[in-house]
């Protein structure tokens, strides 16, 4: 199987609500997938069904080729948004809870804690509380936590919210190496420039519905425009400009530069990049001719306000 | 080892470690032993002496008031009425007895008058009247030319002997020690129900507003948290009564090793006053203790655990339902109110109607109804139930712990994972369909 996860017409209701309107999604071995969506799209209704806390009312979830059961929970390490460990219990105890209800035995589980203890330097840990810890200590215990078991699919809801940037790169770092041991992620955020950095597999969901799935490069093709960024320093504007509204759309943009260049984003519509350029080059210097290429974040708002 | 294991053992030590826990184990027999040697303390208190005084013109009555601990009676017959009134407004004493003189003793026992500043106690007033009644009989038949001596000859003073069908001799009282013992067991049923039902709630909630209750059940099934959770705490509770067991049982005999020496040595001088009556009364010990022995002690044993197990399964999935229901304690008011009513009708079932018949249709009805079964059925049994009915009993109330738990699961499986919102009962019941 070359599918950690496939999806089939899942469907959840609650009451008269439909959460998950016959949704399926295919996430590839390997991955590291984006599940996007805004607030109340059924990410978190999808994300508990995955993970056998609510039945779905009809479809069908096959993890690793083989159909959704009781099991599997041993290969599926989940942090939820809403994060949460025992207030009072020690870190070093509550870990080894956790990790035995996962199906470690207590010797497999103390073995793995240490070794995550050291890795994110915390063997101090072990014996304080959670109460005593800040913020973003109890994120660190959470995320090993979520990773002890060592599963073949993580599903990490908003996994950078409450940490600093310097221990969300740390964290980031760890989920990009267990990623490349072999571990399958799924994401579930907002934070677009995260899906952009990490994943190559995205899907969105809006209203119970899914509208677009693929490889990040696909969708991307998918919602490409055809336009490309200029920048020429020339000596006759005017001439130049009425040269390229013959056959282009063009409007004003602004991107990062050194010179004191005429700026513009230029639609070619049916024309193609060379004769763009061939414009461009007769009226003056090109410094700058990229592809726009549509942000996740564009896409995203693109297609849940269409 | 299994999951649910896990669970149990985990919610036994956060119990058993808390603070309050131990606090509450070693620190609530000291109180109740506290308490009770200051009641105890409190009645040895000598009361303040009352003075009564007596204005007798009828001149009959005057030294029949004794003087006790209490009250205290003056004869002020000879000074005048009025007198005596403003002393009562002054407060030189604490109240006034006025017999008017009277030929016709008809009369005269409509018209005595008590007089004081404050209200006088109900006890007191009627150990005067029958100390006035007394002497106006025997006035009576002395005027009746009535023989008073073979009238008092004469009296019958009746105890009926009170006899089992199977030949067993049985005595008066027994009844108040049996409902004693089952009272003290159906009210140790229903505090356990509330405080430990109570702390299962508290742990529900604590897991919703920590919200690990999400990493917990995609873990595990939530009926096994749930399950988990209600026999974890009942085991720390059992620790907790075995803990007062055996503190009580120390002190009973620590207690009874010094008493035991200070009573031998006082019995010592009475023995000879109160030999013969001794003898006499030691047989209908006896008989009380014989009686007390022939009590179901294993029956009451064994169905106060039964009754025990099921009646606080069924109570504490209602509270763990409830936990998960609310985000916060106080939310949780409106809902334990329908729990604690029947906990509380049982007690009083039991303690009013069990006592008078404890074989009646209203008692029996209630020891079947599983909500009250615990509490009535464990007061009933004492008094010697067929174990058909004690069957029947049981039986309904584990299934209908079955049927609850059921319910409570569908409620907290929905429950857990919702937030911000104050269910109502109509909600709660959607949530069954979910």
């Amino acid at each position: 199987m070359d599918n950690i996860l496939e999806v089939k017409n899942v469907v959840k209701q609650y009451g008269d609500y439909t959460a998950l309107n016959s949704v399926s999604l295919t996430v590839p071995k390997g991955s590291i997938y984006g599940l996007l969506g805004p607030n109340g799209a059924g990410k978190t209704s999808l994300i508990r069904i995955i993970n056998q806390i609510t039945m779905p009312d009809s479809g069908e979830i096959i993890l690793d080729g083989e159909v959704l059961q009781p099991k599997h929970i041993q290969s599926i390490g989940y942090m939820p948004e809403e994060r949460g460990l025992y207030k009072n219990m020690k870190v070093g105890e509550q870990c080894l809870y956790l990790a035995q209800l996962k199906g470690l035995t207590k010797q497999e589980a103390k073995k793995e804690l240490d070794y995550w203890f050291e890795r994110l330097e915390i063997q101090g840990w072990w014996n304080k509380k959670i109460n005593e810890l800040s913020k973003g200590m109890a994120q660190k215990i959470q995320f090993v936590v979520t990773v002890l078991h060592k599963p073949k699919l993580l599903i990490l809801d908003e996994p950078f919210s409450g940490f600093d940037p310097v221990n969300a790169n740390l964290i980031k770092d760890e989920i990009i190496e267990l990623n490349k041991q072999g571990t399958s992620v799924i994401f579930s955020t907002h934070r677009m420039e995260s899906v952009e950095e990490m994943c190559d597999h995205i899907a969105l969901i809006h209203k119970s519905n899914k509208l677009i799935e693929g490889k990040l490069n696909d969708v991307k093709k998918q919602f490409r425009t055809n336009s490309y960024e200029v920048g020429i320093l020339s000596n006759n504007i005017e001439g130049l400009m009425y040269d390229l509204s013959q056959k282009f759309t063009l409007s004003q943009t602004d991107f990062k530069s050194l010179n004191d260049e005429l700026k513009l984003e230029v639609q070619l519509g049916t024309s193609t990049p060379n004769e763009l350029l061939n414009t461009l080059i007769q009226r003056g210097q090109v410094t700058h001719f990229v592809e726009k290429i549509p942000s996740v974040n564009d896409i995203f708002i693109k297609t849940v306000t269409e | 080892m299994s999951k649910l294991v896990l669970i149990i053992k985990r919610e036994f030590v956060a119990k058993v470690r808390n603070k309050s826990f131990i606090v509450m184990t070693f620190l609530s027999p000291l109180l109740f032993v506290g308490i009770g040697v200051f009641v105890g303390y409190l009645s040895t208190m000598k009361a303040d002496l009352k003075t009564i005084a007596i204005h007798d013109e009828s001149g009959m009555f005057a030294n029949e008031f004794k003087n006790d601990e209490e009250y205290k009676y003056v004869n002020l017959t000879s000074v005048p009425l009025q007198t005596l009134k403003d002393s009562i407004i002054s407060e030189s004493y604490e109240g006034l007895l006025v017999i008017p003189k009277s030929e016709d003793n008809k009369a005269l026992q409509k018209n005595i008058q008590y007089i004081s500043n404050d209200s006088p106690g109900v006890m007191f007033i009627e150990d005067l009247e029958d100390i006035i009644a007394q002497k106006l009989t025997t006035a009576n038949y002395q005027k009746a030319n009535l023989d008073t001596l073979a009238i008092k000859n004469a009296k019958a003073d009746v105890s009926i002997n009170l006899e089992k069908a199977s030949g067993e001799q049985a005595l008066k009282g027994l009844n108040e020690i049996k409902i004693g013992i089952g009272g003290m067991f159906g009210y140790l049923i229903m505090m356990f129900i509330i405080i430990y039902g109570n702390m299962v709630m508290r742990s529900v909630i604590e897991e919703k507003t920590s919200r690990i209750i999400e990493i917990i059940i995609s873990s595990v099934k939530p009926f096994q948290l749930m399950m988990g959770k209600i026999i974890g705490t009942s085991l720390a509770g059992i620790l907790q009564f075995l803990i007062w067991a055996l503190l009580g049982m120390t002190a009973m005999f620590v207690m009874s090793s010094i008493f035991g020496v200070h009573m031998g040595a006082t019995a010592g001088v009475q023995d000879q006053v109160v030999h013969a009556a001794q003898t006499e009364t030691a047989g209908t010990i006896q008989l009380y203790i014989k009686e007390l022995w022939n009590l179901p002690i294993a029956t009451i044993l064994i169905s106060f655990i039964i009754y025990f197990i099921g009646g606080y399964f069924l109570y504490s999935s209602f509270y763990a339902s409830i936990g998960a229901a609310v985000d916060n304690e106080t939310d949780s008011q409106q809902f334990l109110l329908p729990i604690i009513m029947p906990l509380i009708l049982g007690v009083y079932i039991g303690f009013f109607t069990v006592m008078n018949d404890p074989h009646g249709t209203i008692a029996t009805v209630f020891s079947m109804i599983p909500l009250t079964s615990p509490i009535v059925m464990m007061m009933r049994i004492p008094f010697g139930v067929p174990w058909w009915q004690i069957a029947i009993s049981m039986t309904l109330l584990f299934g209908t712990f079955h049927g609850v738990v059921w319910f409570a699961a569908k409620i907290y499986r929905v429950g857990i994972l919702m937030y911000g919102k104050k269910p109502t009962w109509k909600e709660l019941y959607k949530w069954l369909k979910y």
